[in-house]
């Protein structure tokens, strides 16, 4: 079966480079325009580039809340958030304020921050990730990858048990976190190259 | 540990790729899809891409006609976006936050701002507010006189703007732009290397990433862009006059204790 993913349109950030990963892939991608489209797709993307607060904003003004916890939480489809998709399953962000989360994995999004002058805030390039559970998006890899990141906030998610891959940038951070079927990366997978290409042929291979 | 970036850096004039010289010579040099693909199978880190046209002409003649025709840089980016599985970095001509949103939902993750943000700063805060601080890369084109000081000039090198390229790069920041590209007017397509001192300025002024461009002859002329305090090291010319330009580059980069991602 081709598996048809849904990524969800909410006004933020570059819909057609995930759009293009998948699709390198033979999978067929649908952009979502509204939440009624979510329940015909077998994989539901949440990109995101943008602050937290707009992101929350957009995805409360688009009625996507109440129709995302269905089908992810409640029917357990296949999901995975990207970079601001990601920080957005937190219980509270701290960008420009504070501001309610989808709470689907309780914890909070902070600032980067770093003692060190020599790290520049926002994190971006490549960076290496310590691989802390291979399986799910990460099945077949053990040793560290390198992805593509750009962000200046981060995931901290109160239980442990959920991360997935440590990244370092004056301090360690969360690079990726799992819950069930919830997936997700702070780094941005369809602008990796081959490595990218990798977690994301893996996240077409998981079945609902 | 983050890696430092080693990025080609594509002219795009009049629908087709150009290598450039002191800014105003410039010679054809092939398809600007073709060669995007080509850096993508090569697993570069990062690719610019610059429309340098000052007009909207353009001229498809010297294509080998095995892609379907583009006659607009749009088409092009769109094209482009379709074989580019890293982060793309799309500039030129960009005077508003509507050009912005053009280029960003053809797949371009990062614009460059630089004439227009010169005459208009407020367009940098503008851009950061819709797409975010890490989409908006501030171009600074600078010339050196012959006393040694520097100047911000705009409008393809030919306009001085009085501007010091410092300032004008703290300003950005304040701004809101999440990168800042240095060029300098004399050091492009000459291969003596990059203007250091420019680099070392501008780098220990601001806190966000320094991408240098303008000067690379040689592999090695990268790791003193580093040495400098850039977070990136960029180039034009060379990626299409030598051989094996990426694997090169990072090799020389490696040999000199650099950080960079194999």
């Amino acid at each position: 079966m081709i598996t048809d993913i849904g990524i969800i349109d909410y006004g933020m950030g570059n819909l057609r480079s995930v759009a293009n990963g998948f699709e390198s892939l033979g999978a067929t991608t649908r952009v979502l325009k509204t939440p009624s489209q979510l329940s015909s797709v077998s994989h539901i993307v949440l990109p995101g580039v943008g602050a937290f607060g707009d992101g929350m904003k957009n995805l409360n003004a688009g009625g996507w809340v109440e129709s995302l916890t269905e089908e992810v939480i409640r029917k357990g489809k296949p999901f995975l958030g990207l970079c601001l998709g990601m920080q957005l399953l937190a219980t509270t962000g701290t960008e420009y304020g504070n501001h309610d989360g989808l709470n689907w994995i309780p914890g909070t999004v902070l600032r980067l921050q770093s003692t060190d002058s020599t790290i520049r805030i926002p994190h971006i390039g490549w960076n290496d990730v310590e691989i802390v559970q291979t399986e799910g998006l990460y099945a077949g890899q053990s040793k560290p990858m390198t992805f593509y990141f750009v962000h200046s906030y981060v995931f901290q998610p109160t239980s442990t048990d959920v991360i997935t891959g440590i990244c370092e940038h004056g301090v360690k951070f969360v690079a990726s976190v799992q819950q069930n079927n919830v997936h997700a990366t702070q780094f941005h997978p369809e602008k990796s190259q081959k490595a990218g290409l990798a977690l994301l042929k893996n996240f077409l291979a998981i079945k609902a | 540990m983050l890696k430092k970036r080693l990025i080609p850096v594509l002219l795009l004039k009049n629908g087709l790729l150009v290598r450039s010289e002191l800014f105003h010579i410039h010679q054809i040099i092939g398809n600007p899809v073709h060669e995007a693909e080509r850096f993508n199978h090569w697993n570069v880190d990062e690719l610019i891409y610059l429309d340098i046209s000052q007009t909207d002409e353009y001229d498809l003649r010297r294509d080998d006609g095995k892609v379907k025709g583009l006659n607009h840089p749009l088409a092009i980016l769109e094209e482009v976006s379709k074989t580019c599985f890293m982060p793309l970095t799309w500039g030129g001509r960009i005077k508003s936050v509507e050009d912005m949103s053009a280029r960003i939902s053809r797949g371009a993750d990062k614009i460059t701002v630089n004439s227009e943000a010169v005459h208009h700063p407020e367009l940098i805060r503008d851009g950061a507010k819709v797409f975010g601080s890490q989409a908006i890369v501030l171009s600074i084109d600078i010339y050196r006189h012959a006393s040694g000081r520097t100047e911000v000039y705009i409008d393809g090198g030919k306009t001085p703007t009085g501007l010091n390229p410092v300032d004008w790069a703290k300003s950005g920041e304040a701004m809101g732009a999440g990168e800042i590209l240095i060029q300098s007017v004399q050091l492009d397509g000459v291969a003596t290397g990059y203007d250091l001192d420019l680099i070392r300025k501008i780098s220990s002024a601001v806190m966000i990433p320094v991408i240098a461009c303008s000067g690379v002859g040689r592999f090695e002329d990268y790791a003193a862009g580093i040495q400098a305090g850039a977070s990136a090291v960029a180039a034009a010319n060379i990626w299409h006059f030598k051989e094996l330009a990426d694997r090169l580059g990072k090799k020389a980069l490696v040999k000199a204790g650099v950080n960079v991602r194999m």
